[in-house]
């Protein structure tokens, strides 16, 4: 399966030879909130990737089906448009694709345009520049159960008569009515004939430039073949208490607290688990293999290096659920709109909330997520601050490092301890520090007037598991991609090091070898903080990623210990002082210490003027804070 | 579509002026054409009617319902876009 998502993907982005010739390709397209990834998850599942498009920065979802006779089918998933208006960069991409003006992308066979059936008549707004392209369209209208729970009614023949299209209503998410999906992709849906009805609407269709005519049109297509549902009464009752102005703030915290406290104790049994699996793994491999180079490269290297990562896969999945379920459930545009106050006294808006939010994930989607930011100057800043956001990949160094040297203990009897306290307390200063930058920026070289903040607020939807489960499913192949290359390469890289130079044919005891002397030299620099060289290294191998360096210190101390059962925790605590933890963790808050981020920023900037001024910046701000950190946990600690 | 004075100007009701349930009729939208584009294709098209819903905890962004949908936007822009006078 894999190898055929792959193919796919690569016929589809980059196929200059022709290859993709032999199936159709159709786009997927609709406004943001209409369930179009839903569907897309629906139709492809597990055949699907990630991808960017040559030259511009907006990713997109490709996937293959299969159809009922067999065919395969490419899809694609455009950005969500609200008009195919080139202004913005995810409608210009859009638009571009729909006309074959994207190189390296065929023009599509046909579209399937997804609009969501409770709010129809402006969804249909989108429907007037999508047909004008006179491309075979089929057009979905989603949420038809909740269509039918509020009342709304629907004709669809009415419909597909005055557009000129077939119509049908579907729900994605429950998996109802799609069949005649599959009959339009194998080209046996019956399209409309061409009636005698009044609406003339292929030949006559308004242009986007003008929208209020736009939404006349929209309403007399809708007008009589749609009866609008009922207000959603949840939605309402749900509002009242998620912005209340008193039960909103608090249920806002409550919510983050409940999500740290769960990620920091809840991950727990489950990383024990998988610590144990991949220690007795290396002790057989120990016990089993002659004794070589090559065992103890396995099990000091590999096993150690890049198992001691693997380890947080639990914890990072149960993040990502947690992101699913808000993000899904439509909570998050709400926690947007509490935050938006925060947020202008900051100089940001509320839009600058979702790519911070993501951020917390991983900085890199965060980045490519500002370009919804219309405003340029706002949407540098947003980029600038971004990584400060605590992503996954320090979740793997804060959690060792706290549970080195922070006992547990509760503080609000079972629902907050001190080690979930501390992790909190980490994610503030990270948010702190951003918005601190924030400020000074949008008050010298980024000030702009105030870009104003518009914000659709979806319905609240239960999160499907189908959906949850494809999203786990996707962070826990990148994350294990990442273990498997950039994670491993350093493992092996770092234990070649570490062995080397050999005299009379015997690796050096680990400070004497090449690995070690590069620790020592950089170790005045970093004694100040608390460091010593053995970190130091790792400082330098997590420049390529910052999980890396836990995978580091496990190799050295791996190398190190006379017997194995020595953990890393345990070999951390004897080998740092408290002061010189706390500075570890204040460091790698601040720290930019992740090339896909310098990598992003560079592309999304178009230059290398704003990422090194980025990098310089917080690596300045780590190195200061660091310092002070230790200084004061010494000075306290008496 | 263009304002002749100021006076005038401060007269008139802006969706500010709607206690929470109350609805009316947009008038015009006096902001920069960019951005009022974008409002228009969230549904504040002059002519449609609009209902202000609550406010996020604060006050503000204000959360108005048009078009069978919610749209939270600040108080500032809410303040440019004009109703109807009221019957």
């Amino acid at each position: 399966m894999s190898d055929c998502h792959g193919a796919s993907t690569s016929s589809l982005v980059s196929g200059p030879n022709g290859a993709s010739s032999a199936h159709k390709t159709i786009a997927l397209v609709g406004p943001p909130n209409a369930g179009k990834t839903t569907l897309f998850n629906r139709l492809t599942g597990l055949r699907q990737k990630v991808a960017n498009y040559p030259g511009v920065t907006v990713e997109h979802h490709a996937g293959r089906l299969h159809s009922r006779n067999g065919a395969e089918v490419d899809l694609i998933d455009l950005p969500g448009i609200y008009s195919l208006d080139p202004r913005s960069e995810d409608e210009r991409v859009t638009h571009d694709v729909l006309r074959g003006d994207m190189a390296g992308i065929p023009r599509p066979d046909a579209i399937l345009l997804i609009l969501d059936a409770t709010n129809l008549s402006r969804h249909l707004v989108v429907a007037a520049p999508v047909l004008s392209l006179g491309l075979p369209t089929l057009v979905i209208l989603n949420m038809a159960d909740d269509l039918r729970d509020r009342g709304g009614t629907l004709d669809t023949t009415e419909l597909s008569q005055r557009l000129g299209v077939p119509v049908v209503l579907a729900s994605a998410a429950k998996g109802e009515g799609l069949e005649p999906v599959f009959e339009f992709l194998d080209g046996t849906l019956a399209v409309p004939p061409p009636s005698g009805s009044p609406f003339p609407i292929l030949n006559n269709l308004p242009s986007m430039k003008d929208v209020p005519s736009c939404r006349a049109w929209a309403t007399r297509v809708s007008q009589g073949a749609w009866k609008a549902p009922m207000p959603s009464v949840w939605s309402r009752r749900l509002d009242a208490v998620f912005l209340h102005p008193l039960a909103g703030p608090l249920i806002f915290a409550l919510v983050v607290v409940i999500v740290f406290q769960a990620i920091f104790t809840g991950a727990t049994p489950l990383m024990d688990g998988v610590e144990g699996l991949i220690g007795d793994f290396g002790k057989w491999v120990a016990t089993t293999l002659p004794e070589s180079s090559w065992r103890d490269l396995l099990t000091e290297g590999v096993i150690a290096g890049v198992g001691g990562v693997v380890v947080f896969l639990p914890q990072i999945l149960l993040l990502f659920l947690f992101i699913g379920i808000l993000e899904d459930s439509g909570y998050l545009a709400r926690a947007a709109l509490i935050a938006d106050r925060t947020m202008a006294r900051f100089g940001l808006q509320g839009k600058s909330f979702i790519p911070l939010l993501s951020a917390y994930a991983c900085a890199v989607p965060a980045i490519m997520a500002t370009r919804t930011i219309e405003n340029k100057r706002d949407r540098i800043a947003t980029i600038l601050i971004a990584p400060f956001m605590t992503c996954s990949a320090r979740l793997p160094v804060y959690t060792l490092v706290i549970a080195a040297f922070i006992p547990e203990r509760p503080i609000l009897s079972h629902l907050l301890g001190t080690r979930a306290a501390a992790m909190i307390g980490l994610y503030v200063l990270g948010f702190v520090a951003a918005l601190l930058t924030a400020r000074a920026l949008k008050s010298s070289v980024l000030r702009s007037d105030g870009t104003p903040f518009l914000l659709e607020l979806p319905s609240y939807r239960w999160p499907t598991l189908r959906s949850l489960g494809l999203r786990l499913y996707d962070r826990a192949m990148v994350f294990l991609k990442r273990a498997g290359t950039i994670i491993l390469a350093c493992a092996i890289g770092l234990w070649i090091m570490a062995h080397l130079p050999l005299t009379n044919g015997k690796p050096p005891e680990i400070r004497d070898s090449l690995a070690g002397s590069i620790g020592r030299t950089v170790e005045p620099v970093i004694a100040p903080l608390g460091f010593n060289w053995k970190i130091g290294i790792g400082l330098i191998t997590s420049l390529a990623a910052r999980e890396v360096i836990v995978g580091t210190l496990g190799t050295i101390y791996g190398i190190e210990s006379e017997d194995d059962t020595q953990g890393l925790t345990a070999a951390l605590q004897k080998d740092l002082t408290p002061g010189g933890a706390v500075a570890l963790l204040v460091f790698f808050a601040f720290a930019m210490q992740c090339m896909s981020t310098v990598a992003v920023v560079k592309r999304e900037t178009g230059g290398w003027k704003w990422p090194v001024v980025q990098f310089s910046y917080m690596t300045g701000l780590a190195y200061v804070c660091a310092f002070a950190a230790n200084r004061i946990v010494t000075a306290w600690l008496g | 579509m263009q304002i002749s004075g100021n006076s005038q100007l401060a007269h008139r009701a802006t969706l500010l002026d709607l206690a929470p349930g109350e609805e009316a009729t947009l008038a015009e939208l006096s902001l920069p054409e960019e951005i009022a584009h974008r409002l228009m294709i969230l549904g504040f098209v002059p002519g449609s009617s609009v209902s202000y819903t609550r406010s996020a905890p604060g006050g503000d962004p204000r959360v108005y319902r048009v078009d069978g949908a919610d749209v939270a936007l600040r108080g500032e822009t809410a303040s440019h876009i004009h109703l109807e006078r009221r019957m």
